[in-house]
């Protein structure tokens, strides 16, 4: 009996042993866009070292996984411990874990004092919840490629040139170096919507609702698809493809295709990585339309998800890459924008790169960020702007495809915004 | 030796007979309860619940999608609307002008998937066919081309699509060559009529061995007897062909009529991996609808989706019920 006894109590002890050693496991959904995704593993070890009751195991995938796949597991109940997420922080809030009730009353204070300001683009309306925080700021924002406008002798349009100087420069150049096209944006409607602000355009109506689509963005819309009807915008990237699909022109910057890219600040790790010494480049801001120069203020968050079985980890976990030492570290090796407040307000960030590119480069779009207009500024917390962009991506690639006109296109996306929105309401 | 041999099998053997005694015992018990019939239901039993767990019950789950709205995915959090997403799908004032209907993005893609199905399952039933032809006769490396056609069947449709694309992209390899020999290069994907033709020449390209191989089967099946009794009644070949070859294919013909068929307006991964159902909208087809309305778009619609896969499976039914009878009565016709 006693030897039963025994045997039992060892095998508890060993078994509990064995039970407490056992680290919890987190999933983190992650993509890249620079180099970010190796600096997020190296934190992630160290986090591990310190913490040896968490093992976090990083997925990284393309970002149309993030955009497409993700709400699916999420709609359906399930999904990663914690994910990076940029186009749908707001549409997708209701599905963020309000990490408070894991966090203590000062680890609280402190998010509500760094990250505060930009809580609201991803939490439902009027929620009050801490989900997550933005690893980095983001501003929309075009790149010339220095070396293509010297070779052809054509000089960079300063400050206040509009979108026609800025065509009409990169065109000289295309003509002169025989790219492929003068210039491309980004395939989304989220980067058009600091140009349309520009030319006066505004999707939101007084009610909160969207509003019918204006003059102001059919000014800018006009521009657009006479620039790709002139073989002057990239066609690859909006007309070759059908629906929201994304697509970005920076592999074509990247390989000097084009004089002119409009993307945002989050390309310059990725710029310096793959361009190297290839070519010289420059950050432009955003270019000038009647009404302005905006661009589009933007982030990617890292938040926890609320279906989780282990919220209080992924707290831990949260709240050690929010702190100021982390956050700081991040950013000077991403080369992203932070928009954690106390590091912003004490500055001194040593971005950690020898390219000369860089630094004026990220200069610039910090000051892009005090460019913007209210439309724009808005934009980000504003729960019906994906509605808005997936409308104007989908029937502008149409027009330009040459299948409908722009006064077909003007109805069609009021009717597909106002679809969305009936939808997501029922 | 050969005593040896016979214990050694006997022994490995032992396990499966015991085995089969084991399962003898309850079939028979079985057998005598529900008779030879009931018997056989009993062997269908495992096939036909994996058949239904993977298919019936999907099958049944969309029927009900199709009948709820919003965009959450759990079927208690969606509002039951009845047949509004149909009605939504149908409404059109010119069938013939996609524009003027609700969604016209869907009759847009109807229309291209009935056109790409009618040129592309025609492509590929000829080229297969003649493929075939070639392929049996007594040609030197006959084996290394059965290959060779065979082996694009065996790549994933994403390497397929990221092939062509690197081929026909504004710096591809089709280019280069052109450029090489003198010619404009052409921006291929961009526009219309050839990013429509790429698509069928890759959907082609990719699949035609396995169709291939299936008419190949059919024609080695045909009795040499026949032909060397045309060939002494100094039948020309274009006759044998017609009278001969091309009615004892036809129930090959006709299965791969029907499995080109499916798999026509089934078509989605490879083009849209090579074109992104550009430009504009051209190369969208019906499959790329429902997905970009169900899951890529970021204010999806499940339910539009499930309704557009519902009328979608219904086409694909008429048109199979349609080929299957036309090819019964071009068999029963026979060799004539």
């Amino acid at each position: 009996m006693r030897k039963t006894i025994s045997l039992a109590a060892l095998t508890a002890v060993l078994g509990g042993a064995a039970l407490a050693q056992d680290p919890v496991e987190l999933r983190m959904l992650w993509y890249s866009d620079g180099v970010e995704g190796e600096v997020m593993a190296d934190l992630l070890e160290r986090f591990e070292e310190e913490n040896p009751d968490i093992d976090v195991v990083l997925d990284n995938v393309a970002y149309q996984v993030v955009q497409e796949q993700l709400p699916i597991q999420l709609a359906s109940g399930q999904g990663p411990d914690v994910a990076r997420v940029a186009s749908t922080l707001k549409s997708d809030a209701q599905h963020w874990l309000d990490l408070r009730p894991y966090l203590t009353d000062e680890q609280v204070a402190y998010w509500q004092e760094n990250f505060g300001n930009r809580l609201d683009w991803m939490r439902p309306d009027g929620s009050d919840a801490i989900p997550g925080f933005l690893t980095q700021l983001t501003m929309v924002g075009g790149f010339a490629n220095a070396t293509l406008f010297e070779q052809a002798g054509v000089d960079l349009p300063g400050e206040g040139a509009t979108w026609d100087e800025w065509v009409a420069a990169s065109a000289e150049v295309m003509e002169s170096q025989g790219t492929a096209a003068a210039f491309a944006i980004d395939r989304t409607g989220h980067r058009i919507s600091g140009p349309i602000a520009s030319y006066g355009g505004n999707y939101i109506g007084e009610d909160g609702m969207p509003a019918p689509i204006d003059d102001g963005t059919m000014a800018f819309l006009t521009k657009l698809v006479e620039w790709t009807d002139a073989g002057l915008m990239l066609p690859e990237v909006w007309v070759s493809a059908a629906g929201t699909t994304y697509r970005s022109g920076a592999d074509d910057f990247i390989n000097a295709q084009i004089p002119l890219l409009y993307s945002g600040s989050w390309q310059v790790a990725n710029l310096s990585t793959k361009i190297g010494d290839a070519f010289d480049w420059v950050a432009i801001g955003s270019p000038c339309g009647t009404e302005g120069c905006s661009g589009l203020a933007g982030g990617a968050g890292l938040v926890a998800i609320r279906y989780t079985e282990h919220p209080e980890e992924v707290a831990r976990l949260m709240d050690w890459l929010a702190s100021e030492e982390i956050v700081r570290e991040f950013s000077e090796r991403t080369l992203f924008l932070p928009a954690h407040a106390g590091i912003v307000e004490a500055g001194g960030l040593t971005f950690q790169s020898e390219d000369p590119n860089v630094p004026p480069a990220l200069d610039r779009f910090v000051q892009a960020s005090g460019e913007t207009l209210p439309m724009a500024d808005a934009l980000p917390a504003w729960k019906w702007a994906n509605a808005y962009y997936g409308a104007l991506v989908t029937r502008v690639s149409q027009v330009m495809a040459g299948e409908i006109t722009l006064d077909e296109a003007r109805g069609l996306m009021d009717r597909d915004i106002a679809d969305a929105v009936e939808n997501a309401s029922q | 030796m050969g005593t040896i041999r016979h214990r050694t099998g006997a022994v490995l053997a032992a396990p499966l007979v015991l085995l089969a005694r084991l399962v003898d015992v309850p079939m028979r018990a079985l057998q005598r309860r529900t008779g030879q019939g009931g018997m056989a239901a009993a062997f269908l039993l495992p096939n036909m619940a994996i058949f239904g767990v993977f298919v019936l019950v999907p099958l049944a789950l969309n029927v009900v999608y199709s009948t709820t709205a919003g965009t959450d995915i759990l079927l208690a959090d969606r509002t039951y609307v009845g047949g509004q997403q149909y009605a939504r799908l149908l409404e059109c004032q010119d069938y013939a002008r996609p524009i003027t209907c609700r969604e016209d993005q869907f009759w847009t893609a109807a229309r291209n998937t009935g056109v790409f199905v009618v040129l592309q399952v025609t492509t590929m039933v000829v080229v297969s066919l003649i493929t075939a032809l070639i392929l049996n006769r007594e040609i030197r490396g006959r084996g290394f081309f059965r290959a060779v056609f065979f082996f694009p069947v065996l790549l994933s449709p994403v390497v397929v699509g990221l092939i062509w694309r690197w081929i026909l992209q504004r710096q591809g390899l089709l280019n280069l060559i052109m450029v090489n020999l003198g010619l404009e290069p052409e921006v291929w994907l961009n526009d219309r009529t050839y990013a429509f033709g790429a698509a069928i020449g890759v959907s082609v390209w990719a699949h035609m061995g396995f169709y291939t191989l299936i008419l190949l089967a059919g024609l080695q099946a045909i009795p040499k007897d026949l032909y060397e009794a045309a060939q002494m009644d100094g039948t020309g070949p274009a006759r044998v062909f017609r009278r001969i070859t091309l009615p004892l294919l036809m129930p090959n013909l006709a299965v791969v009529l029907v499995l080109a068929l499916i798999r026509g307006v089934q078509i989605f991964d490879e083009v849209y991996v090579l074109t992104g159902g550009g430009p504009g909208t051209s190369t969208m087809f019906l499959t790329q609808y429902i997905y970009e309305t169900g899951f890529a778009s970021v204010l999806r619609n499940p339910g539009l989706a499930a309704a557009a896969s519902i009328l979608m499976g219904l086409v694909l039914v008429v048109l199979t019920l349609a080929q299957l009878w036309l090819s019964r009565r071009a068999e029963g016709r026979g060799v004539r």
